[in-house]
């Protein structure tokens, strides 16, 4: 078997009395796309925060890209090629598209202790990024500030600025949310090439895109994760049928 | 440098820095001297400040202790070479500026990092409320600390020296402050544009995001803290040698709201916005202070206007908006 990415292991995480996150283990393999899917409360948004370092778990383990990532910090995880976007795009606003997927590269690069030469005079980290914008199809919004692009662009900065990190597994939260028909197929049409990249893990509500996408599918119920398979294991899984896909024929 | 409205702003600014004392010095008006060399000096203090809160949106309420305590590097260093005592550890006082100027950097920028290191855990208001605090930690030491004046503050009985330059002669002193302001406002530009100034602004505008991209916000936060620091600590050491004199009042939370009044007047994060500000209040403080004592009560109105009406100060609202590339 293929080494696992992302390896999530018994992962426990309680506010008070509520068991947010109760004995998650979940694995991303290279090359797939892994849905997590559940209602609302399920945990999902916890689970993600302590994926990504902003949650510390209570107990449990995350391995990511061999080595034990649980108690590093969100930049340090994000070092060692966790790119994430988020379910409300998260960008710094005035800075136009190309800074935004500069800060990315240079992040990349290594140092951003550097002091004296001018970043916008920097032609190799300006066609990095640039190279990135092309990909997610924002060449043309390239020097616009972010704050003016729309909510779909947004997105697709964020993939340029994942992109431009060379991450090892993509983690998308919701990235199909408030996207309209066209832009939602546009987006499921890109993630299906994104997967050659890296793999990704997808939260999403949207059900086509994630039954059109989805390697496996994990179902994500008041912290547990009550099951993993295929798509069509899923469809069929009587438990996921009652507790989740709204069985009513 | 492609000449933008700002750019020309700001060339006239620092030539009208320039031209006024040399006018006031061709016309035998040593007053005027002395009151551009103060506009150099705070527009120095503000430009450190501006590094922390222009650039990293980092309220500082606590910056009077750098400026104090390049103050106090000056005049306990020229008390001690007047005296011949040693200070510490058998190092002799020095009344040479440059190194009393290294000195204050230093010590401003090691203060900066202690008081960084701890308030930047914070955020918000509580950052602004902990480096009030600390500041307000430093001006209370040097109230109680009696070898150096107390209360009184320490006087510095000649003006220290720079290799080549007469200091006490009035207009030479404010040219070795005016080319001080130019490096500063130069280096501020330079950092300001680089990978760390673009890594600092972003962690300004969405920390999350600059952790995302696998950057850790605090150590770009507390380096530019450090900076800013020592570019204000380096202008407190200046002052000292304008007026002769040192007191706890140069450590004092006024001073530090003073410096917070000059960026927002003049404009928050820009290149000339401490000059333009740092002109405009000492302009106030000199015409309206010789007709009322309650000058900074029409200083008060400016800063309400400029709030509420035009948010990026006096250089935004004559070159406009900032614009990011």
């Amino acid at each position: 078997m293929v080494e696992p990415i992302l390896q999530i292991s018994n992962l426990v995480k309680n506010f008070g009395a509520l068991r947010a996150t109760d004995g998650v283990t979940l694995d991303l393999r290279p090359g797939e796309i892994h849905a997590l899917i559940g209602p609302n409360g399920a945990g999902k948004s916890t689970l993600i925060h302590q994926i990504c370092g902003t949650l510390r778990q209570d107990s449990g383990s995350i391995r990511f890209a061999g080595q034990d990532v649980g108690g590093l910090s969100v930049a340090e995880r994000a070092r060692l090629g966790l790119g994430r976007t988020f379910q409300v795009s998260s960008i710094a606003p005035e800075f136009s598209a190309l800074r935004n997927v500069m800060l990315a590269a240079q992040a990349k690069e290594g140092s951003s202790f550097r002091f004296f030469n001018p970043v916008m005079r920097d032609q190799g980290l300006i066609d990095k990024a640039m190279a990135m914008l092309e990909r997610v199809g924002l060449t043309e919004r390239a020097r616009i500030p972010a704050a003016e692009l729309s909510h779909g662009e947004r997105r697709q900065l964020e993939i340029a600025m994942a992109l431009a990190l060379r991450s090892k597994a993509f983690l998308l939260d919701e990235p199909m949310a408030g996207m309209g028909p066209e832009g939602s197929k546009a987006l499921t049409r890109f993630l299906d090439t994104l997967r050659q990249e890296a793999p990704i893990l997808l939260v999403e509500h949207d059900m086509d895109a994630v039954f059109a996408l989805a390697d496996r599918i994990s179902v994500l119920v008041y912290g547990r994760v009550i099951a993993t398979g295929t798509v069509d294991e899923i469809r069929r899984d009587p438990t996921v049928r009652s507790a989740y896909l709204g069985d009513h024929d | 440098m492609i000449l933008t409205r700002e750019n020309l702003i700001n060339l006239i600014l620092a030539v009208a820095l320039l031209a006024i004392p040399l006018i006031a010095n061709a016309a035998g008006q040593p007053f005027y001297i002395t009151l551009a060399t103060r506009v150099a000096i705070l527009a120095l203090a503000a430009t450190g400040l501006n590094l922390a809160l222009g650039v990293g949106g980092l309220v500082s309420f606590g910056h009077a202790a750098f400026f104090g305590i390049g103050g106090y590097v000056a005049g306990i260093l020229a008390s001690h070479s007047f005296s011949g005592e040693p200070v510490l550890f058998g190092l002799s006082g020095t009344n040479q500026m440059w190194i009393i100027w290294l000195v204050a950097m230093a010590l401003a920028g090691f203060v900066g990092l202690a008081i960084g290191a701890i308030s930047l855990r914070t955020s918000g208001v509580y950052f602004i409320m902990i480096t009030l605090a600390f500041a307000q930690m430093v001006y209370y030491f040097a109230v109680s600390w009696p070898a150096y004046g107390g209360e009184d503050g320490l006087s510095i009985l000649v003006r220290n020296q720079f290799p080549g330059v007469m200091t006490m002669v009035p207009m030479n002193f404010f040219l070795i402050c005016y080319v001080i302001l130019l490096v500063g406002i130069a280096l501020f530009a330079v950092i300001r544009a680089s990978r760390f100034g673009a890594a600092l602004q972003a962690a300004r505008q969405n920390e999350v995001r600059v952790a995302t991209v696998g950057i850790q916000p605090y150590r770009i936060r507390l380096t530019g803290f450090v900076l800013s620091a020592m570019i204000t600590g380096l202008a407190g050491a200046l002052f000292a040698d304008l007026n002769r004199f040192v007191s706890p009042s140069m450590l004092s939370w006024h001073m530090s709201g003073e410096l917070i009044v000059l960026i927002i007047l003049g404009g928050t994060g820009r290149l000339f916005g401490p000059l333009a500000g740092a002109a405009l209040y000492v302009a106030f403080e000199y015409a309206l202070g010789g007709i009322t004592e309650r000058w900074q009560f029409f200083l008060g109105l400016i800063l309400l206007l400029v709030v509420l009406f035009a948010r990026g100060g006096l250089v935004g609202l004559l070159a406009g908006k900032a614009k990011h590339g």
